[in-house]
């Protein structure tokens, strides 16, 4: 082995490795969380340090669905038929206060929390949350993805 | 200015709003003629919304329509009492834009306008079973469109 550079891992975790670096995201933007979700995206806090820069604008090529402001209930089809989609694996963030719960909006229009239309994986709070909260739920699905079991395996 | 005439020729009392803006109170059936001298000084129809006093007042809505002469540099408010169940004329001959504000009024409230040329929901669901605004509808009463995962988050 005299000279050879090698690492040894396993296959699952090499998939899982790879994949957290390669995050193609599909943003459902709807409120004014698109302005900090722009931000993120945007040089100064640079969300593609990460490896999740570059933005699919069809949910058949993303991997995360990035649902960024309030739904309401006209929209709800919508944004379940965007989530039906996405091909696996998909996750979901569900971003700021009005996705999480409804937020400030507790009325007969809005859907009180998007969970109850698809499963999200991260939920980031705050009305708008900051980039860097954003930049923080990125780097803890990360890690939800490199730990994920993986569905096959090269061995029978 | 228009204003003093239909004054005179719809006996309108005026009366002064808190932000200053003449309010005139018009009896349906005169709505339409009113607007049209009107809509001689003032071209824009800037707004159409309506106000439920439901249980407090022996009319249960009103409707206000803003107006906004540009020539004369003014406002003018004209109110309509309206009773549940009735119909007041539609004012979409004379502003285009009163379409779509009141489909906006008739999707909140349930005001019919009488020979509107379209007049269905703009902003809710076709499905959605009755009207939001109204003092009468539950605020927290959701119609869902499809399954929710947690029918209890509704």
């Amino acid at each position: 082995m005299k000279g050879e550079n090698f690492v040894t891992t396993t296959v699952e975790s090499l998939i899982g490795w790879a994949r957290k670096y390669s995050i193609f995201q599909y943003p459902f933007v709807t409120a004014c969380c698109g302005m900090e979700y722009m931000a993120a995206a945007a040089s100064h806090f640079d969300i593609d340090r990460f490896g999740a820069g570059l933005t699919r604008f069809t949910p058949r090529q993303a991997d995360v669905l990035f649902v960024v402001g309030t739904i309401s209930h006209k929209l709800a089809p919508v944004l379940r038929r965007v989530y039906e989609q996405m091909t696996e694996p998909k996750w979901v963030v569900a971003f700021g206060t009005c996705t999480v719960t409804g937020g400030l909006y507790d009325n007969y229009a809005t859907v009180q929390g998007i969970d109850a239309i698809i499963p999200v994986d991260i939920y980031i709070p705050g009305c708008p949350p900051r980039p860097e909260t954003v930049l923080d739920a990125l780097i803890k699905l990360q890690e939800k993805i490199r730990k994920e079991k993986q569905k096959w395996s090269l061995r029978k | 200015m228009v204003l003093e005439e239909v004054e005179r020729e719809f006996s309108l009392g005026k009366k002064d709003a808190a932000d200053g803006i003449p309010t005139y109170y018009c009896p349906g059936e005169n709505l339409f003629p009113l607007m049209e001298k009107l809509k001689k000084d003032f071209e824009v129809l800037l707004d159409i919304t309506a106000v439920d006093y439901l249980g407090k007042k022996e009319k249960r809505f009103e409707v206000v329509y803003h107006l906004l002469s540009l020539s004369g540099k003014m406002r003018v408010r004209v109110k309509v009492e309206v009773g549940e169940g009735e119909k007041i004329a539609t004012l979409s001959s004379l502003w285009k834009n009163a379409n779509w504000l009141e489909r906006e009024v008739y999707d909140m409230f349930g005001i019919e306008f009488e020979g509107h040329p379209d007049l269905r929901r703009i902003l809710l669901y076709p499905e959605f079973e009755g009207h939001p605004l109204r003092k009468d509808y539950p605020l927290k009463k959701s119609q869902p469109r499809i399954k929710l995962l947690r029918p209890e988050r509704k």
